[in-house]
């Protein structure tokens, strides 16, 4: 299976369990942690990448919503407001994924979603504020 | 024999049709081809473009008359500030004026989501737009405040005037120091981690006419998606053309100030601009027709970003301390491939002025033109050219007691 890439949100009461843990030892998945918050009321977001058997990638998500925890397909989280965007190019080097790049030669900035690590730096650097965050 | 145009004559053409107008990009292949001579003798307007952040922007308004009257002396858009020392119901706005409660960069690097060039976005999208105006009160103008919601088409004028725009050429910027940078010259990662330039290189109208023979005052141009003017020459003027030791030549040092009615430009050529750590600005497209009156005109029209040259400048350091000394000089050709060579290192490279943007200016500048609706003016007055302009001084900081101004001698007396 190739890697997936998912956003986790988790209420607080399920901030301290050892999910990355249950997730490698019982279900045998490669995890990559690509980005992990916790915010002052203990709610968490988590951007994990995993890769595994089919049947164990489905086990162990079926295992985070049992806890509780919502999953959503990363792609889904930053997008690009086309009207917004000048393409102007100031996102390409703060994008450390190479998902925001420039299409030559005709100097268009172009997204890629599956590329994107969910960083954000692209949200705080678009001059024009192009780069949404949907949740 | 040398082929010579008068602008009457391409006037003529653009009234009957026969007009034939390039865009920047355009005229290159056709000049390598044809040479400069028949392009010259085919070529009547080459026309150009750029969108770029241009921070010296701004719009001057009068609101008309309250009822009673009243002299406004503080007047805020969007809670944005407005300069109100002038008469009564007018103020100017400037591009990078921020909210009174903005917060800045207390939190570095700050975000200054919403600004006066946003603001003149807003009202160019047709928004409403909150006016408050605070005024002291006089016999003439008895009123004091006011809270009230306008549009543009509410107000008697609305004239965009932008004191320095369309520089000629501009900073490679690169980061020499150990942290990550915010700047006018977007986010710079620290020891050359990436180069961000914001010309347009071939398409940008000053790199096309670094004498100023074809631009003066009154050069009609497009401005904001409307129809704009070249007022005067922009603040910090001073062109200049200097051979580079490694062969190849650096054009800079130009700019504009231009003029037009705001009421007749488009939201999506005037749009407000949040830079990180930075402040907000506007970005403004602004594309210039180059009359192709002579051979001279057309040679320096048709150069091509292979021989179009950019300083490189460290921001970490050198830039903020006031000694910026080129680092090296890479063209545009180098810097659009996505990558510059410097000190035997490769750096990424970005724009941060929208090419596929100022190609769009200069298509809709052509198809004005040829479609008869736009003619070219001859500037009442040229601009100064290089080696005309004085040079640009540094402020000096002189000490107040060697200083003759008013505050002194009234504490001596």
């Amino acid at each position: 299976m190739s890697p997936k890439r998912v956003v986790l949100r988790f209420m607080a009461t399920t901030a301290d369990k050892p999910i990355i843990y249950q997730l490698i030892r019982n279900y045998d998945l490669v995890v990559n942690i690509l980005k992990a918050h916790i915010n002052p009321r203990k709610e968490g977001m988590m951007v994990l990448e995993i890769q595994g058997e089919p049947e164990q990638y489905t086990r162990g998500l079926e295992y985070l919503r049992s806890l509780g925890v919502t999953i959503q397909p990363l792609s889904q989280d930053v997008q690009r407001n086309e009207t917004l965007c000048t393409h102007c190019g100031a996102c390409i080097n703060v994008c450390p994924s190479g998902a925001l790049f420039l299409d030559r030669p005709a100097m268009e900035v172009h997204f890629d979603e599956d590329k994107c690590v969910v960083c954000l730096m692209c949200v705080r650097a678009c001059p024009y504020k192009a780069m949404e965050v949907r949740f | 024999m040398a082929v010579e145009k008068s602008l009457a004559e391409i006037n003529a053409r653009i009234k009957s049709g026969k007009v034939v107008v390039l865009t920047a990009e355009e005229v290159i292949p056709l000049v390598r081809e044809k040479g400069v001579q028949q392009a010259t003798a085919e070529v009547d307007v080459v026309t150009t473009g750029t969108f770029g952040t241009m921070c010296s922007s701004g719009a001057y308004f009068n609101f008309g008359h309250t009822k009673p009257r009243m002299k406004m002396s503080k007047v805020w858009l969007n809670n944005v500030q407005a300069y109100a020392g002038l008469a009564a119901v007018d103020a100017f706005l400037g591009a990078t004026q921020v909210p009174d409660d903005d917060p800045l960069n207390s939190i570095h690097p700050g975000e200054f989501r919403y600004g006066g060039g946003h603001v003149i976005h807003d009202l160019v999208a047709g928004q409403p737009v909150h006016l408050r105006a605070l005024a002291y009160g006089t016999d003439c103008y008895p009123r004091r405040e006011i809270n009230t919601v306008i549009t543009l088409d509410d107000l008697n004028q609305a004239v965009l005037f932008n004191p320095r725009n369309a520089y000629q050429n501009y900073n490679v910027a690169v980061n020499l120091s150990d942290r990550t940078i915010y700047t006018y010259m977007g986010v710079l990662k620290p020891h050359m981690g990436n180069a961000n330039y914001s010309t347009a290189g071939q398409l940008s109208p000053l790199l096309k006419d670094p004498y100023f023979r074809a631009t003066g005052i009154g050069s009609r141009i497009f401005l904001g998606g409307g129809i704009g003017y070249v007022a005067w020459q922009g603040t910090q003027h001073c062109p200049e053309i200097i051979e580079l030791p490694a062969g190849g030549k650096l054009i800079s040092g130009g700019t504009l100030a231009v003029i037009g009615d705001l009421k007749q430009m488009r939201p999506e050529w005037l749009v407000g601009a949040s830079f990180l750590g930075y402040g907000a600005s506007l970005t403004v497209g602004l594309g210039i027709p180059i009359p192709i009156l002579n051979e001279e005109i057309m040679y320096w029209a048709s150069r091509s970003d292979e021989e179009l040259y950019a300083p490189v400048i460290d921001y970490g350091l050198a830039y903020p301390a006031g000694n910026p000394q080129p680092l090296g000089y890479v063209t545009y050709a180098r810097l659009k491939s996505g990558t510059i060579e410097l000190e035997g290192r490769e750096i990424p490279a970005a724009p941060l002025s929208s090419y596929p943007r100022a190609r769009q200016i200069a298509a809709i500048l052509k198809d004005w033109i040829q479609q008869g609706g736009f003619l070219l003016s001859e500037p009442v007055a040229l601009l100064p050219s290089i080696g005309e302009a004085p040079p640009i001084k540094p402020l000096l900081e002189n000490k107040p007691e060697n200083h003759n101004g008013h505050s002194n001698k009234d504490r001596s007396r």
